[in-house]
């Protein structure tokens, strides 16, 4: 089935790790931004954006909490950047329980980023607002995408019962129940 | 609920191995606030004079700033308070970076440490969860190697560390607490070796609450983009090139030498490629959009960081070139050397050796070049290694150490302390009361927020003053506007100027604020993000407290003379209020006693720099006004008739002031 072609508004924020201060401004407006009341108290553990940081080693990354996941990488990559290291976990947003980043710091659950959905909206997201030297910045892109077509919750139920049992055997199910009722 | 504090102090036992939290008396933020004020309190109820700074009864406190880790930019500094060993006086000491907001997301606003560990040891502060640990392994590590290592084993990236390097373990008197880039000077380095405690690591994750958080948080946003883009605030060395003020006006090698017209343009180019073709980047303390610190690789070093002055002091005292610090720095950081006194002492070694009081026997094996000796002198006094265990002990005590005639190269000294290597022509009345009673003993903790210079014309005057928001009154704006000559200044201007600049670096130390934005940055354009008129409210936000300028003015005004008292009570006296000799070619010691006169009475103080016993009960210190009059350090009179006539002069020119 083909879906049709929509308009889609990608939100991104640039990170140039080149103009990173390692401040951590971003994470502890990120705080008070999510904080419960909204803006009652600081906590850069609870923030959804972590500075990533490594002074003896000139490494200043800030990362994005995103998905979280119940296991972590088997295998990870090392990168070398203008001769620096970088390890993937430094630029990588996964909620995973190989580390803490993004995880409330009481209940363990984790944290992920909402680019600051708000109402009214923010013109852009509070790591951003208060990134003074550039190093965050927000773009807003429309994209056209191909509308996916999403199947219904019946459809992903009977799917899954397809490929656990087979389409016949389902079938066969199906029919006898049918009859008995 | 407390706001902006956590209302918990840490209390470390390194005798008995105790460590306790305990909660503290909220009327005491109102009094002192927080960071040195605090500090303050603490060490006069705690230590009595007597107790020696080696002594397992003195005090080591590190202190967060009241407002450190709620949303106001900039404020990062931790008040490292404690006796030192080099003057036996309160040691003042702030460092920034991100030890103190972490401490408070710890839940804790400070940190008192007492007592001797029977061995080396570190200080593991994991929210609720305390220890000492062992530290043996850590014997000799740099101070970035040391953060290193604790992240490592503890397996906690984001613990913040503050350590000592081997300077600090074998108690050199120049030694520093490192953390990050930054440091914390003048004192605390060899009380933490002395106490045997090699770091504090502090990781936190509990939340800072804010009195009024919606209004401050709308507020910082608007002041994080006004310093980011305030040139006259954060270090405005990290971004200007141009080094001729320090390189043609301060003093070279052991303080001597002034080399008018050393400045270059050619210079600044090989200095500014220098810079950049090393650098890796320009970072800053928690929440501040200014890049202070200047991030340098040079190859065979440890990566190393920078600010303000720091790069100059070594290559100066040293006679050579900016190669020569970037060469050194590396090294001397990660033993945990104050930049600031140890090219001094070097330097001042080197001095004697050409007179011939320090000879080969005393320096064995000592290289011919200069780079070469400033090494080797280095590593012997790291290691307290033969004439290395005198030099340790700072230029003063080290020229009583050697003797013959040593004493008189100890030249730049004040209080038994190093000073800034400036020797200058004509005496300058407002510096010389900063750096005669100055208890910070260091001229940049006092300057900074009256202009350093007067402007040509009175038009431009005018126009200063028209938007002049960090002066705190009328008078002196009147007096910017009259002043014409550097070195001209009534003895009353002096002494309101004097007040303010002091009164204005208490308030940061109380508040954990950086002066390169607030108290040390008016002095070139009189434009600090921060001051005695919008500081007020913005404390008020954060902590719920109700302070207006005068309610702000009083506390630091207490702070100042809780300060004054401690040392007092360890002997401070007129006596020790005066600059380094050769401070100035020309001198007036007539005027000059005449402006301490002044001063001392506008402070409200004796003639012999001790606060009465009226000025301690108006700001609430009864309890230092019994003291001394119990101990006979007044004895009730001050204040008699004949002096009425003056006090009442200094009355009114306090109530001109603030």
């Amino acid at each position: 089935m083909k879906g049709e072609l929509e308009k889609n508004i990608v939100k991104r924020i640039k990170v140039n790790l080149d103009k990173c201060i390692g401040c951590r401004a971003c994470e502890l407006a990120c705080s008070v931004f999510h904080a419960n009341p909204k803006y009652s108290s600081v906590n850069p553990a609870m923030s959804r954006i972590q500075v990533v940081i490594d002074p003896l080693n000139d490494e200043y990354v800030p990362i994005r909490a995103c998905d979280y996941s119940k296991a972590g990488c088997d295998g990870r990559r090392v990168y070398t950047i203008n001769g620096k290291e970088y390890s993937e976990c430094s630029f990588c947003g996964t909620v995973c329980p190989t580390r803490d980043l993004f995880k409330e710091p009481d209940s363990g659950l984790p944290l992920k980023c909402d680019m600051c959905e708000d109402d009214p909206p923010q013109k852009e997201p509070l790591c951003v607002q208060v990134c003074q030297v550039g190093a965050l910045v927000y773009e807003e892109e429309e994209e056209e995408v191909e509308e996916e077509v999403r199947p219904d919750e019946m459809e992903i139920g009977l799917k899954s019962l397809i490929d656990k049992y087979g389409l016949e055997k389902l079938a066969d199910t199906f029919a006898r129940m049918s009859q008995k009722v | 609920m407390r706001y902006a504090e956590t209302g918990y102090n840490l209390e470390i036992d390194l005798s008995r191995g105790n460590i306790e939290r305990v909660e503290t008396d909220p009327s005491l933020t109102d009094l002192h606030l927080g960071g040195q004020g605090a500090n303050a309190k603490i060490l006069w109820d705690r230590v009595p004079p007597e107790v020696e700074p080696s002594s397992p009864n003195n005090l080591l406190v590190f202190s967060a700033g009241l407002l450190c880790g709620t949303p106001v930019p900039g404020v990062t500094r931790t008040s490292v308070n404690t006796f030192s060993p080099q003057t036996n006086f309160f040691s003042h000491s702030t460092m920034g970076g991100f030890f103190a907001p972490e401490l408070k997301h710890a839940g804790y606003d400070r940190i008192v440490i007492r007592g001797k560990a029977p061995s080396l040891v570190y200080l593991w502060i994991n929210n609720d969860k305390v220890e000492i640990r062992d530290a043996t392994h850590l014997r000799g590590k740099g101070v970035t190697e040391t953060a290193a290592l604790i992240r490592e084993e503890l397996k906690e990236p984001k613990a913040q560390v503050a350590a000592i390097g081997l300077a600090g373990e074998n108690r050199v008197y120049t030694s520093s607490i490192g953390h990050g880039w930054s440091s914390a000077a003048r004192g605390p380095g060899p009380v933490m070796g002395d106490k045997r405690l090699k770091a504090i690591a502090v990781r936190g994750t509990k939340d800072i609450n804010i009195a009024r958080p919606a209004e401050l948080f709308e507020m910082c946003l608007r002041l994080a983009k006004e310093i980011y883009e305030n040139p006259n605030v954060g270090d405005v060395m990290a971004v200007n090139e141009d080094d001729s003020f320090h390189h043609d006006n301060f003093a070279w090698g052991n303080a001597r030498v002034r080399r008018k017209g050393y400045w270059t343009k050619e210079l600044e180019e090989r200095w500014r490629k220098l810079k950049y073709d090393h650098m890796d980047r320009q970072t800053g303390c928690y929440n501040c959009p200014k890049k202070c610190i200047t991030v340098i690789s040079y190859p065979g070093r440890k990566r190393f960081g920078y600010k303000c002055y720091a790069k100059d002091t070594y290559h100066m005292a040293a006679f050579q070139e900016l190669d020569f610090s970037y060469e050194i720095l590396g090294i001397a950081q990660e033993y945990g050397l104050d930049s600031y006194s140890t090219p001094q002492v070097i330097a001042f070694a080197l001095e004697l050796y050409e007179a011939g009081i320090l000879t080969d026997q005393d320096l064995p094996g000592m290289p011919s070049d200069v780079r070469g000796r400033f090494y080797y002198l280095m590593e012997k006094i790291v290691h307290r290694e033969g004439i290395g265990d005198v030099l340790a002990n700072g230029v003063y005590w080290a020229a009583r150490q050697i003797g013959k005639g040593a004493e008189a190269y100890d030249h730049n000294t004040t209080k038994k302390l190093e000073q800034i290597p400036i020797k200058l022509g004509r005496l300058n009345p407002l510096y010389f009361l900063m750096t005669a009673t100055g208890e910070k003993m260091a001229t940049t903790q006092i300057e900074g927020s009256f202009p350093q210079d007067p402007l040509p014309t009175r038009e431009e005057r005018e126009e200063f003053v028209r938007n002049w928001e960090a002066v705190p009154n009328d008078k002196l704006k009147q007096i910017f506007l009259e002043w014409e000559k550097r070195h001209e200044m009534a003895v009353e201007a002096s002494c309101l100027i004097c007040d303010w600049n002091e009164m204005m670096h208490y308030v940061d130390d109380a508040i954990g604020m950086c002066g390169f934005l607030s108290s040390f940055s008016g002095q070139h354009a009189g434009r600090p993000a921060y001051h005695i008129n919008n500081l007020p409210y913005i404390i008020s936000l954060a902590t719920g407290m109700d302070l207006d300028k005068d309610g702000l003015w009083e506390i630091a005004t207490r702070n100042r003379n809780l300060v004054r008292a401690i040392n007092v009570r360890r002997g401070l006296r007129r006596k020790d209020e005066r600059p380094p000799e050769d401070h100035w070619r020309v001198r007036d010691h007539e005027f000059e006693q005449k402006l301490l006169d002044a001063y001392y009475e506008f402070k409200g103080w004796t003639n012999d720099g001790i606060p009465t016993k009226k000025t301690l009960d108006k700001l609430g210190l009864n309890y230092v006004s019994e003291d001394f009059l119990r101990r006979g350090i007044l004895t009730g009179n001050e204040g008699a008739p004949s002096k009425q006539t003056s006090s009442e002069k200094g009355d009114e020119l306090k109530s001109r002031g603030c």
